[in-house]
Order: structure tokens, then sequence, then C-alpha cells
């Protein structure tokens, strides 16, 4: 193997790592909408990618990347709250099937407006003056970007174990995944508190697309791809787990870099035989719950 | 709505029924070929509810059973200058191979595990024949699979003729619907639907859980590939994307708008899909947006399905 | 030439008056217009490409009506979604055939699509003209005597941008492919057109089509320090992995060269998207200076089109389409047997100077352009190709009818 060394595998880990910070923060979505809801969001992906175009939509309005760091959540996660709140609704205690067609369903939808307002040849979205270029990082240089991709994202982490962990409201919504009927009984409004987190799924899909962005430009289909990803990511970490998506995430990511700098056509099998590979060994990911939705 | 004996009379004459629709169906379509589409889709949905209507598992893998299914009818045909009934018996038994392969492997999870299982697995199977170009044309997809004429009785039949096609194809589809119904109505029918209903109870009463999900997921195999095999001699191509995840996804979203819980609802839902996608994309590019809308309706005002939904009009 | 035609007029008019009380429906439908289906992607990520083939395919129809069609039969396109999927082009072409009852097949724009349309219109002995990249079509077992191949192959592509890059920018090279036909056959064209030239291969990479992230395999390629990256990819793939390379600063070492180069990504990308890239295209409209057969179809197109230029995968719509048409004219016919042999050898100037169809495989031998991205000095907002220079066309730049298995 010509050219590799040390270093090289280093750099690679890092990339690694960077590719895995935006399945962290889709599987992190995913999997609260999972454990929380019960719902197996089809739409994860059209979310993401409505991320990255409104993050040019604000910045065509005269937003900047900062900015829309935090209005991009904003904004689809309100989407997300009304898709909520007038459809998946309706759907609550019907199993899993309803909503993972309703969201098929609004996938399309989703992508086919996307194409209608934006056309249907993908976009360019410029990496934000400050984090173009790379860094000195030791062993070699690394893009700027990508460094601050993994930043945010264990900010992101950071922030969202202080809400879950240290607030009221988290404490409503862990309680209210372990047994919505006792919250209820104890006089806890569920419905708000589901809405809330279908917002905070869907707001986290469109951080991830808005980081993406910068990467990889903007493209209806973008989310169509990664939605299979993700859902790899999610059920290696353990549907439902938290710090299985973190984990899982982070570990496909390094899986695919390190695949791609060994075999590279073989980068994209590499995730799914890593899902055989764990989901055979042990059948609910990581840190899942044994015999869940069985 | 209908007077009670006429729908008594329906129910009676349900294969007579079945049959003449299957005879006028081509004529009513807006053009042979996706009338064609229409049966192998139906059937390779049929197959698939076997595991998710009757038995209740959801698999995420079935386009590596229907995809294999089309490989093997196009491999013999291309490679080994086999007979057109030869094809289709390897396309049976391609898919219910690897639905023996697959199930060995992902029969022992279950829930949401079993739809990932076999996602990954199918995958699996989608990057080896992506890889393996020599056999399956690779990206390319594997062409040549010609049949300009078929000898069956004695007789030579010409498949180019798209009537002709039609009704090859709907015989064996009718063939295979008559032997699933038969299944579902044999004992061994009746045990799938025990094991759905109470695992317990099933494993109680001496039923071996886990061999009876391995048999339906391999006879499920068995109609997959057939339905294959079926869609190979139709299209003369087997393209790569048979076997890609989206297919799978495909016959989920097929089986789910039909009415999962009936016998012919996933035909019907394969038959209205691919009617609406064509209707709509001649008249609009952006037919996604109809076709997503009319899911999101279905599953808000008719979750049974449209079979389903219209079944139990009917039982009202 | 006006006697024959005349002659073979009466001949067609009185068969057609015989047999119209035979089976009517049939040939009416199949004698009042000629018919040509169109099957390319209208919806996916290649709809802008594929509309705008569309509009350059209906100039080459309205000009053979104008100029009074076959003896007074007009053509008439009949334009289907393929949805960039080999399966739903088979059914569109089986239901252009049977129940449209076309007479001839021209689109496509990928390489799996074309050879499932071919498959189809082959079996049935319909006459197809891809219009999309592909090596194979023109090879056996694919080809077949009805099949076509109005676009540049990947070898011949390949070829004219390895010779111009391995000559003026140096001979290390390191290939990224997508991994699929038209990456693999780029990258043979690319081999076969250095290897005489002395090249050095430092690396051959692959990456699945549908890559989104390259930064997996930029660190590598950077230490091998090569003169020249090739990015045998199409479309998106090509877009995010030039831009992932100039985020990882590639460009200030290597140069970064693609074999196609789109006009409409270009538009849609920027200025920046391509940035120091080189790459190969069959057309850009800014050759109209010193090509009047260009001059003149820019001119039709631009009066159709609201003043906007025709794209290169535009251009071949209208050249798939006339070329058939022009068969048509020449065989004074519709009988795919005289159109196809009408076709052989013919030589024509279309919209990009003189072309001509080979023979023994139906490619057509043609100029490859080579472009670069402009940044700056832009005359329009079109404007946006510098053409460096001009792979004449020539039959020895293909590859051999021998070695495609023709006999």
């Amino acid at each position: 193997m010509e050219g590799l060394s040390l270093d090289l595998v280093v750099l690679q880990l890092f990339t690694g790592l960077a590719l895995g910070a935006i399945y962290v923060l889709l599987a992190l979505g995913m999997s609260l909408l999972f454990g929380m809801l019960t719902v197996v969001n089809f739409a994860h992906g059209a979310f993401y990618m409505l991320g990255a175009y409104v993050g040019i939509m604000l910045l065509g309005v005269g937003f900047n990347f900062w900015l829309c760091l935090l209005f991009v959540p904003l904004v689809v996660g309100s989407v997300g709250l009304l898709c909520e709140r007038f459809l998946i609704r309706r759907l609550y205690g019907r199993g899993i099937d309803y909503p993972l067609l309703l969201t098929f369903g609004l996938s399309y939808i989703m992508v086919e407006c996307v194409r209608i307002v934006f056309g249907t040849t993908g976009l360019q979205f410029d990496t934000p003056d400050a984090l173009v270029g790379a860094t000195d990082i030791g062993i070699g240089y690394f893009p700027t970007y990508r460094l601050f991709v993994i930043a945010v994202t264990f900010v992101v982490l950071g922030l969202l174990w202080l809400f879950l962990e240290r607030t009221p409201y988290g404490l409503i919504i862990r309680a209210g995944a372990r047994d919505p009927q006792i919250v209820r009984i104890l006089g806890i409004d569920v419905a708000r508190v589901w809405l809330v987190v279908f917002g905070i799924g869907t707001g986290l899909a469109a951080l991830a697309g808005l980081l993406a962005a910068p990467l990889q430009g903007a493209s209806p289909e973008m989310g169509n791809s990664i939605l299979a990803e993700a859902f790899v990511v999610t059920v290696v970490g353990g549907m439902g787990s938290l710090v299985g998506a973190v984990i899982a995430g982070l570990l496909v990511g390094v899986v695919v870099a390190m695949t791609s700098l060994l075999a590279p056509e073989m980068a994209q099998v590499s995730i799914f035989a890593l899902m055989a590979v764990v989901l055979l060994i042990r059948p609910q990911g990581f840190f899942g719950r044994a015999g869940l939705m069985s | 709505m209908l007077p009670p004996n006429f729908v008594a009379t329906c129910k009676r004459h349900r294969v007579v029924l079945s049959i003449a629709f299957l005879i006028v169906f081509p004529l009513l379509m807006p053009f042979k070929a996706i009338a064609v589409n229409i049966l192998i889709y139906g059937l390779f949905a049929l197959g698939f509810n076997l595991m998710f209507g009757t038995l209740g598992l959801l698999s995420f893998g079935h386009a590596a059973l229907f995809g294999a299914g089309a490989y093997a009818c196009g491999i013999a045909i291309v490679h080994f200058g086999a007979p057109w009934w030869a094809g289709i018996l390897g396309g049976t038994l391609g898919g219910m191979a690897i639905a023996a392969l697959i199930g060995a492997l992902a029969i022992r999870t279950r829930g949401i595990y079993f739809a990932m299982v076999t996602l990954a697995l199918s995958q699996c199977v989608y990057f080896l024949a992506y890889q393996a170009t020599a056999w399956t044309g690779g990206e390319n997809g594997l062409r040549g699979v010609e049949l300009s004429r078929i000898a069956a009785f004695g007789h030579s039949i010409n498949f180019v003729d798209p009537l002709t096609r039609y009704y090859v194809v709907a015989f064996f589809v009718a063939l295979a619907l008559f032997i699933l119904s038969r299944i579902l109505a044999s004992p061994f029918g009746a045990v799938l639907e025990a094991v759905r209903e109470n695992e317990a109870r099933a494993r109680a009463c001496g039923y071996d859980v886990r061999a009876t999900r391995f048999m339906a997921f391999v006879i499920s195999g068995g109609f997959c590939g057939l339905a294959g095999a079926l869609q190979a001699l139709h299209l003369s191509i087997v393209p790569i994307e048979t076997l890609y995840y989206q297919t799978s996804g495909l016959v989920v979203m097929m089986a789910l708008l039909g009415g999962m819980g009936t016998f012919f609802g996933p035909f019907v839902g394969a038959g209205v899909f691919l009617l609406l996608e064509n209707l709509v994309s001649l008249w609009t590019v952006h037919w996604q947006l109809f076709v997503g809308a009319a899911f999101v309706a279905c599953v808000l005002f008719f979750p049974r399905g449209i079979w389903g939904t219209l079944l139990m009009g009917r039982a009202k | 030439m006006s006697h024959a035609m005349t002659a073979q007029i009466s001949r067609r008019t009185l068969l057609a008056a015989s047999s119209v009380l035979a089976m009517p429906a049939i040939v009416r439908a199949q004698d009042s217009t000629i018919k040509i289906g169109f099957p390319v992607p209208l919806t996916g990520p290649y709809g802008t490409e594929a509309k705008d083939q569309v509009a350059c395919a209906q100039i080459a129809i309205a000009e053979f009506n104008e100029a009074g069609g076959l003896g007074g039969r007009k053509a008439e396109l009949l334009v289907r979604d393929d949805k960039l999927d080999p399966g739903e082009a088979a059914t569109r072409t089986l239901e252009l055939i049977e129940n449209d009852r076309v007479s001839f097949i021209a689109g496509s724009l990928s390489a799996s699509v074309q050879l499932a349309i071919n498959n189809v219109a082959k079996q049935r002995g319909i006459l197809f003209n891809s219009i999309s990249q592909s090596d194979q079509i023109v090879a056996l077992p694919d080809w077949s005597k009805t099949t076509f191949h109005e676009a540049m192959t990947p070898y011949l592509t390949a070829g004219a941008v390895g010779r111009y890059a391995f000559k003026n920018f140096g001979k290390k090279v390191v290939f990224l492919r997508a991994d699929y036909a038209y990456g693999n056959e780029m990258i043979d064209g690319f081999k076969a057109a250095g290897a005489p030239m002395g090249i050095e291969v430092l690396a051959d990479l692959r990456h699945p089509l549908g890559t989104t992230d390259y930064s997996t395999l930029l660190p590598r390629i950077q230490s091998l320090k090569p003169d020249i990256l090739v990015l045998a990819n199409f479309g998106r793939d090509q877009q995010i992995s030039i831009k992932q390379a100039t985020d990882f600063g590639l460009k200030k070492t290597t140069k970064i060269v693609a074999p196609i180069l789109l006009y409409t990504s270009r538009l849609a990308a920027g200025a920046q998207a391509f940035e120091g890239v080189i790459g190969g295209t069959s057309y850009y409209w800014g050759i109209e200076a010193n090509t009047p057969s260009a001059k003149a179809f820019n001119d039709k197109y631009r009066k159709a089109n609201e003043n906007r230029v025709p794209s290169d995968y535009g251009a071949l719509g209208y050249a798939g389409v006339r070329s058939i048409l022009a068969g048509v004219t020449r065989a004074g016919s519709t009988d795919t047997a005289k159109v196809v042999a009408a076709m052989e050898g013919l030589k024509y100037d279309s919209y990009k100077g003189a072309q001509e169809i080979r023979s023994c495989d139906h490619q057509s031998v043609q100029s490859v352009f080579i472009i670069e991205s402009k940044s700056k000095d832009m005359a329009n907002q079109y404007d946006v190709f510098n053409v460096l220079a001009t792979d004449a066309a020539n039959a020895e730049n293909l590859r051999s009818c021998k070695d495609e298995g023709h006999a």
C-alpha cells in the first residue's frame, strides 16, 4: 500500500470523526423520536435537506452563517412542530407502521416542494470565510471547517445533555419516555412534551443538514442516501438510546473513513456489514433495550 | 349500499371473478406494459405480505428476494442459454435460496430489529451484485434476457406481442395467487396467524415459532423470486436498482397502501401506486408531490388501506 | 430527386390506401405522422438537462416539419419521463413501441438507462439513437444493427482530455473514479491516451456512486503529490468532489481534470465551482464565433427560448433527433432498414462542425472541446467557459470496431 503512514491513519481518524459528527446529529434526532414517540421518521432525511435549503434562504436575505446555526434549527423545528401537531399526532397508538408511512409520504412532498422552489440542480453553499482553509493539528493540515463541525456537535451534545438531565423539562421528557401513562396521571400534558420532542428531533436534523451544506452543497436528494446511513447508526447504537447514537455515529464515521483508506470501493457496504454483524451478535444494538417493539 | 345477495354471489364466485378480472384488466390500463408491471409488483407485494400481514414481521430487505429471482432467471437465460421455463423455475428457487440465507441469520431478531437486519443483509446482496460485473452487468444492469418466442404445450408463442406477454405473466401470477391462498387456508396458515397473534401461546401449543418464521420467509422468497423472474422476462433486462433498498421500501408502501390485513390488499396497493405514478407523471413533472400527498391522505383517512377500507365499507 | 420522391409518394399512398381497407387503425397511426419517442429523466437530479434536451429536440422536429417533412408527413416528438431508472425506461420504451407505435427512439441520460432502452428497442427492431455516453452501447453484445450513438463515447472524451492534460500539466497522475461504467470507461480512456505519453499512475482510487464525502480519500491523494488529479465522476459527485478537493487545498499543487464539465452545473453552481478545473465537452455555445452551424442552431434556440443558449446535453437532444430525421429524408422512407442504411456513413454538420456516422458501429465521429471555467471577463451570464483546444473529429480517436467486437 503506497503512501500509508501513521500520520495518514490519524488524519483519516479525524476525517472519520467529522463524518461521524453529522451522523451523530441525525441519529440523535431519530433516536429521540423513536425512543419517546415510537415514530420511525422516514422524513428525517427530508428535514436534513430542508436545513441546508433554509440556510441558503436565510443567507439570501442577509443572515450570516452564525445566525443560521441558530435560526435554521428553529425554522425547520417549527415545520416539524406543525407536522407533529396536525399530522403525526393523529396516529399515536396505532403502531409503528402508520407514522412510518405518513413520514414517507411527507418526505416526497418536502423534496418536491424544494425542487419547485429551488430547482432540481444542486446549489453551492460557500464555507463561511472564517472557517476556510486548513489548520495544523500537529500531524498535518486538516480542513478548519471539519474541525468546526466536530466542535459544534460536541457543544450540541453538551447542551442536549444539560437540557435532558438538569432541567425540569428534561425530567418530564425522560419520564414520558419511560411511562407516558403515569406521567399523564400526574397531570402533565404529554402531548405537549411530544410536540417539543418532535421539534427538537427535526431541529437537530436541520442543523446536521446546515453543517453538511458547506461540505457537499445542497440538493433535493441529499437526504435520501443519508437517511439509510442514519438508520444504520440509530440501530447499531440501539433504537431510542442517545448514548448509543453518539457512539455508533462516531464509530460508523471512523469505519467508513478507514475502509476508504484501505479499500475505497468497500466503503459503502462496510456500513451495512457493520450493522449486520452488530445486530447478529447483539440484536438490540449497543445500548438498546432488548425486546423493544417486538 | 349493495344488495347483500350480490355480495354473497361475488364471494361464492371469487375465483371466476378474479380470472375474469385478469382477462379484461390489460384493456382497462393505459398501456399493456404497465398492466404487466402491476401484476408483477402485485405478486411481489403479496409475497412480502406473507411476512408482514400474515406473520407480523416487517422486512425491509425484500428487494433481495425479488432481485435474486430476477438475476437468477436472467443469468440462467443470458449465461447458460436456459429455456424460459427453467428461467422462471430458477428465479423462484433463487428467491427461496436467498430467503433461506437471509432468514437463517435474521429470523432470531424481532420487531424493528428484524426490519433493520433484513435491510442490512439485502444491502450486502446489492453490493455483491454491484461488484460481480461479469455475471450481473454491475451498475449497467443485466441485459439480453431476450425471449422472442416461447414454446409451451407444443405451441410456439410470440412473447414480444404485448397482450400475449400479459397473459403468460397473468397465468403465472394467477397460479401463484392460487397456491398462496391454499397455503394461507392450510393448517400452516393457521399456525402463522397463531404466531402473529400470540407467540407465547403458539409456543405453548407445541409449535416451533422460529422454524415457522423461517419457513414463511423462504416461501415468501419463492413468491417474490417468481415475481422477479417474471420482471426479468417482461423488461428483458435486470436493473441493479431491483436490489436496492428503495425497492424494499416501495413494496412496504404498496402493502400498507392497499391494506396489509387483507389478501388482495397488497395487490391493489401495487396497482394504485403504479397507476397513480404513471398518470400523474404524464401531466406534471411534480408527480412526487401528488403521490406523497396521496400517501399522507391514505394514512390519515384510510388506515386500513384502500382495499381494507372497501371491505370494511361492504361489511357495514 | 423530386421525381423519385413523387414516385415514392404515389407508391406509398397506394400502399396506404390499399391497406387502410385491411387494418385501418394501425396504418393510420403509423402513416399520418413520423413518431419519435424521447425518453429522458425529466424528474430527478438531471431534470434541468432533460428539459433542455426536450427543448432542443423540438427544434429539430420543427426544422424538419417547416422544410415540408417527408413528402408532407410531419414528425412528432413523444416525450416520456424515464426517471433516470432503467426499469422505468424499459417500461416507457415498451409503451412507446407497443402503444404509441413510434418509428424511432432517441434519448436517455445515463449509461444503464440507454442500455435498457436499447435492449427493448433492438428486440423489436426499432431504431434507437442514444444521446448519452457509453462505450458498451457501440460494442457487442449490446450493439445491434438498429443501435446508433450520437453522443461521444467515454473513450473518446477521456482520450481527448487526457492528451491535452498530460501534455500541458505533467505525467504524475492520480485517478479517482466513481465506481460504475461511466467512471471505469473514462479511466480506461485516460489510461489508453496516457500510456504512449509515459504517464505514471500514482494511485487509482474508486468511490461509490453518489458519494457525498470525499474527505476520507483526499488526505491520501494529497500525500502522493500528483501533477494531475483526474476525477472521473459526474454531476453531483463531480461538484462535491471538486469542492472538497479545493477545501483540502489540493489545487495549490495539483491540476484537477474532469472528463466532462457540464454547462448546466456550472451555471447553477457559480464561478467558484469549477475554478481552475480542466475538462471536456461535446458542445459549448461559444464555438459559434467560428462554427456557422453552431451559430445557426444557437439562434434558433435563442428565438424559441427567450434568448437563452443551449446546453451541451441539450444540444445532443437536437443532434440525436436531427440525425434520425436526416436519415429519414435521405432514405425517403421511415422503413427502419432503409433509414439505417441511409444513416450509415452519413456525413453532417448539424451544430458543432463536421461529423460522420461510422458504418461499422454507428458511432458519431466528432470533435471534443477542451474547456476551462471562466471567473472573470465574462461577456454575459452564459459566457462561462473558455475553449482551450479542439480535438478534431477523427475515427482514430475512437475504439476500433475490432476492439468493440465487430467483425
